[in-house]
């Protein structure tokens, strides 16, 4: 069978895209000829910057050949049906064939396709990939209309017998012709050279200077960057998409290691790996003693006869003018930022953040307020948070962050550092940003926790206030991400707090923003009003009525708020507990998420949602992990089982009887010993399960919920509920009602499955 | 590759082979790529004589890149950047500097090797130095214009940026025309081995009145750096923006046929020069810091609305492929 080797030549192809334009061509190829029947027993594909390249080995010849039958009208039907059956067949009436079936006799037709040479099934396949290729971005050149990423050159095309002789598949795309030649290297290579086979393409590709595959490439430039920094006791600090990106530039790798100019070394490392690896696509050496990077590692792409001494020193020079603008950067910010931040978080109020929440100088006030509110929860110095908050983005004005995006937060901690300010506030700078995904680490640092929860909640708050949540996969301003950020935060730093509070405040702050120049200033005071008493009250409703009552009552205030249905009042009050609610379930979302991963079940997780102070998620979560572990033990799953049974009676009794069974069980009315026992039991559990629940310990609630499960078992077992006796039929509901009462208090236990 | 009238270009062999003398001068530069390209069958132009702040603005690339006619263009455009002034402080960043521009319609096949041929000319040793094609797109959102290509490299030195034009002004590009621009103080500095741009050589350094680029220019980049950055009149600026967009928009709005005339003249290059007017002061006003970061936006779609008219106006033209023949046969 037939190998085949197809390579497309083109002027070059960005180096991000070399990778998935190889597998695309695989997949268009291959999916095209198998679509028409031409299997193959391997592929492999691979890219350089000017190609990409597709081995297939062990084509069939040809396609098989295929039958189809095909039932066709009744024998003794309209002409009519019977010609447009023949049409549609592309047969002649004799060679259709009378069968006999129950509903009588009927045509049928025998359609033979008939397989066709490997080649003209190429030939289709390449042509359709080419026409139809997947660039994230293509363009046309010269007076011609075919699209491709950059203009395509040539086309070689060849199927390899086993006798080692090639056939080139012929194929025309506007005026390209396939044929059996390529090139090498750009500089070293010596023309266009005819090729056989797929060993011999790339046995020649080499001798003229291109390794055909990135993955040899990238491994040899990762070998030998490594021995070079090695041989002068360094090290190449590892960076695996410069060196795929690196890998698809080149053709022929030629790695040279220089040194960096001694006025630089004085560069935070950030901002020399960041300034070479951005600008020169250049690795960073470091020395492992001190943690500097002294060297810089570049991947030219040829030999030279003096080893590449020109094109290094010429890689110098350019590194050297680049790390000196770096470092008038760094010189000028220092000045700034020793002189006060406070310039660069004024210049912020240039700086729109988002057109219906302002700019971010607003929103540093915003954060830095909220900070304030949430520092004492965490058990930072109020002031010392409101300083961190104020600064924490100074450095979005930064010149060197202006140039490097990506450094933001880090230089800000340098900057706060070089300005002396405390060493919470520098830290907050470069903290506040994380969590940035699952994997980020937490900020534990209380300051910079503070901060990070300030930030991401004013954000949250702000893009609900604005009614831009995210919506299936679209995530523009990555609130998900934020909304785990401070689930992760909350968790991993043990805070206790009611999330309601922060979130009622905050989206109010919104409101008001929205509606004080249109609303009444009696309406303006009185909310404005309630936002101070949040805090007090924990929630907006409480605080508003507080609120309102004391304006009504007070001399003070020669009005009466507005609280009717649609007025302004009402309309806020609504906004603040629709938003809030639902930013809170939104949380309630993202946290069953994140406990997924942890293995804990979305059926738990809802067994404690329903519980009050859902808001807590530390105390949800706590509450979650505890029944999560119960309900894996055995008495666990018992008791549950017993539970919903005393449940399922219980809800039945109440329907039919029309009645609450809440209270009243008392033991006098007890027959048998069962019966007594379970009084015992309950009175036992109800006894320890009380002073854990109050506090918070979960583990010994559940423990003392495990001990009812013998008695509740040993009670079904020998007891009928149902008695005929209406007294002890009541009592005994009202004891089932106990167990009810008394597991319904540590988690909601009908919503867990099974 | 399409169709190959590509070979329009004569010699496109033995360019590499030869070895080539290092120029010595800034000016040498200039006079060898000005040779080259003229060789190579390209109208050699003069530099547009308005202020424009890069080479793709002169008319001869802008506007005639639109429509099917043939072009092939070289030459040098002075080119003004008024936020980068340094007051001729900073090695390589000034507010006045020259960029050398290509733009061939169609894009001929073997552009890339027509580009190299044109670097073995100004004397860079292809046998020493790594010359890479770096993926950058070209986007001029004042121009309503992009293309993809390359940055080129050499030895990690930006030296040009090589694009094929796919739109301008909002039209298609049929066919594509490919455009080459090299930044000229820097590539010099290169290859001449020059650390700042003021001690480069302007013209033959052996000469009687032998004169640096700092001879020349050190002088204006202050003047014009303290004018950009802290005198010009805003107030003057804003208006003079309005009084250009107003004025752009008037030429195109007149009837194409000229009443004294009688003839169809469609002033699509008068109309052009507002545009570009515009759109330098729109960059002087943003070096003065009084133009936010919403207004700029704002300010970038005005200029943008009205390099798309001329566009528009432009394809009507005989440059840009309108046929009076065809057009009166349709009638």
């Amino acid at each position: 069978m037939p190998d085949l080797l197809i390579e497309l030549f083109s002027e070059e192809i960005p180096a991000r895209m070399q990778g998935k334009a190889a597998e695309d061509l695989n997949k268009l190829v291959t999916n095209a000829m198998v679509g028409a029947g031409l299997t193959y027993a391997g592929a492999a594909a691979f890219s350089t910057p000017r190609r990409l390249t597709l081995a297939l080995e062990g084509v069939l010849a040809e396609s098989p050949t295929v039958r189809e039958e095909r039932k066709g009208p009744k024998v003794g039907a309209p002409e009519k049906a019977i010609e447009g059956f023949l049409r549609g067949a592309g047969l002649t009436m004799d060679q259709l064939e009378e069968r006999d079936t129950p509903k009588g006799a009927v045509y049928f037709a025998t359609i033979e396709k008939p397989g066709r040479p490997a080649a003209a099934i190429i030939a289709e396949a390449l042509e359709g990939a080419i026409r139809n290729f997947p660039w994230p971005k293509s363009m046309r050149w010269g007076a011609g209309s075919l699209r491709w990423v950059r203009p395509l050159h040539s086309i070689l095309c060849i199927l390899t017998n086993e006798a080692g002789e090639a056939e080139v598949v012929d194929l025309d795309i506007d005026g390209i012709t396939s044929g059996n030649t390529t090139e090498g290297h750009r500089f070293m290579g010596e023309g266009r050279f005819a090729v056989t086979s797929f060993e011999d393409y790339s046995l020649k590709l080499k001798r003229n200077h291109v390794v055909l595959d990135p993955v040899e490439r990238a491994e040899a430039i990762w070998q030998d960057a490594t021995n070079q920094a090695f041989a002068s006791g360094l090290e190449v600090v590892e960076d695996k998409g410069l060196l795929k990106e690196v890998a698809g530039l080149v053709e022929w790798p030629v790695v040279l290691m220089g040194a960096i100019d001694e006025e630089f070394l004085e560069l935070p490392p950030e901002v020399l790996q960041t300034s070479m690896k951005e600008h020169q696509k250049f690795f960073s050496v470091k020395n492992p003693k001190t943690g500097r990077i002294e060297k810089f590692i570049t991947v030219a792409n040829r030999e030279t006869k003096d080893q590449g001494a020109t094109i290094l020193a010429g890689n110098q020079k350019v590194l050297s003018a680049r790390l000196a603008d770096a470092k008038f950067f760094w010189t000028n910010d220092l000045r700034v930022a020793k002189s006060g931040m406070e310039t660069w978080t004024d210049q912020l109020s240039n700086v729109t953040f988002h057109n219906k929440l302002g700019t971010q100088a607003a929103r540093i006030d915003r954060i830095a307020a909220l900070a304030r509110e949430i520092a004492p929860v965490l058990g930072v110095d109020a002031d010392l948070a409101e300083q961190a908050a104020k600064v924490a983005k100074a450095d979005l004005s930064s010149e060197m962050v202006y140039e490097f995006p990506e450094l933001q937060g880090l230089m800000g901690r340098y900057y706060a550092e070089a300005a002396g300010l405390p060493a919470e506030v520098a830290a907050t700078c470069e903290e506040h940003y994380s969590p940035l995904g699952p994997s980020d680490d937490v900020p534990t640092a209380p300051v910079s926790a503070t901060v990070a929860l300030a930030d991401k909640i004013d954000t949250l708050t702000g893009f609900w206030a604005i009614d831009e949540k995210p919506t299936g996969s679209k995530d523009p301003f990555a609130l998900r991400r934020a909304a785990l950020g401070v689930i992760r935060l909350v968790l991993e730093n043990g805070v206790r707090w009611k999330l309601d509070r922060f979130f009622d405040a905050q989206v109010l702050g919104y409101r008001l923003e929205q509606i004080k120049d249109v609303a009444s200033e009696q309406d303006v005071y009185t909310l404005e009003s309630t936002l101070r008493e949040i805090a007090k009250f924990g929630v907006f409703g409480a605080a508003l009525n507080s609120v309102a009552e004391h304006i009504a009552k007070s001399d003070q205030h020669p009005f009466e708020p507005d609280l009717s249905e649609g007025a302004e009042i009402d309309l806020t009050s609504k906004f603040v507990q629709e938003r809030s609610a639902d930013l809170l379930s939104f949380f309630h979302d993202r946290l069953k998420v994140y406990l997924k991963d942890e293995g804990l079940r979305h059926d738990v997780i809802d067994a404690c949602l329903s519980m009050p102070g859902n808001d807590d998620l530390t105390l949800l979560v706590k509450r979650a992990r505890a029944l999560g572990a119960f309900l894996k033990t055995d008495d666990g799953e018992n008791l549950l089982q017993g539970y919903k049974r005393a449940n399922n009676i219980l809800t039945q009794a109440e329907a039919k009887d029309g009645v609450e069974y809440s209270f009243g069980a008392d033991v006098k009315f007890a027959e048998s010993d069962e019966e007594k026992a379970l009084f015992a039991a309950l009175d036992q559990a109800e006894a320890a399960i009380t002073p854990a629940m109050q506090s918070e310990d979960f583990e010994a609630a559940m423990g003392a919920m495990a001990a009812l499960r013998a008695p509740i078992d040993a009670f079904f077992e020998g007891v009928q509920v149902n008695s005929d006796n209406d007294v002890v039929r009541r009592n005994r509901l009202n004891l089932l009602s106990r167990i009810r009462q008394i597991c319904g208090g540590v988690a909601d236990l009908t919503r867990v499955e099974g | 590759m399409g169709p190959s009238e590509g070979c329009f270009w004569p010699d496109k062999a033995g360019i590499m082979a030869e070895t080539i003398s290092k120029p010595r001068s800034f000016q040498e530069i200039i006079l060898r790529l000005q040779a080259y390209w003229a060789s190579k069958g390209c109208a050699v132009m003069q530099p547009y004589d308005m202020e424009v702040g890069a080479g793709t603005f002169h008319p001869a690339t802008t506007l005639r890149s639109l429509g099917s006619r043939p072009w092939a263009a070289a030459y040098v455009q002075p080119s003004r950047r008024p936020t980068d002034g340094r007051y001729g402080e900073n090695p390589n960043r000034l507010q006045h500097y020259y960029q050398y521009q290509v733009l061939i319609k169609p894009s001929p096949p073997d552009l890339q090797e027509l580009y190299l041929g044109s670097l073995a000319a100004i004397g860079i040793d292809m046998d020493m130095h790594d010359i890479r094609f770096v993926e950058d797109d070209w986007e001029s959102p004042t121009l309503g214009a992009w293309g993809l290509g390359w940055e080129v490299w050499c030895d990690g030195m930006e030296v040009s940026q090589f694009t094929y034009f796919q739109q301008v002004g909002g039209h298609d590009c049929a066919p594509v025309s490919g455009e080459l621009t090299y930044g000229l103080e820097r590539l010099a500095m290169h290859i001449l081995g020059v650390d700042h741009v003021m001690d480069m050589p302007f013209n033959d350094p052996d000469g009687t009145i032998a004169l640096s680029y700092g001879d020349v220019f050190k002088q204006t980049e202050e003047e014009y750096a303290r004018w950009n950055f802290d005198v010009a009149n805003t107030d003057v600026l804003l208006k003079q923006f309005e009084e250009a967009e107003a004025e752009c928009e008037a030429i195109l709005a007149k009837d194409h046929i000229d009443p004294k005339t009688g003839k169809r003249i469609i002033m699509a290059h008068p109309a052009y020069d507002q545009c570009i007017k515009a759109s330098h002061l729109f960059n002087l006003l943003d070096a003065r810091g009084v133009i936010s970061v919403t207004e700029r936006q704002a300010y970038i779609g005005r200029v943008r609305a009205l390099a798309k008219q001329c566009a528009d106006a432009f394809v009507l033209t005989e440059a840009g492929g309108y046929d009076a023949a065809k057009a009166e046969a349709g009638a």
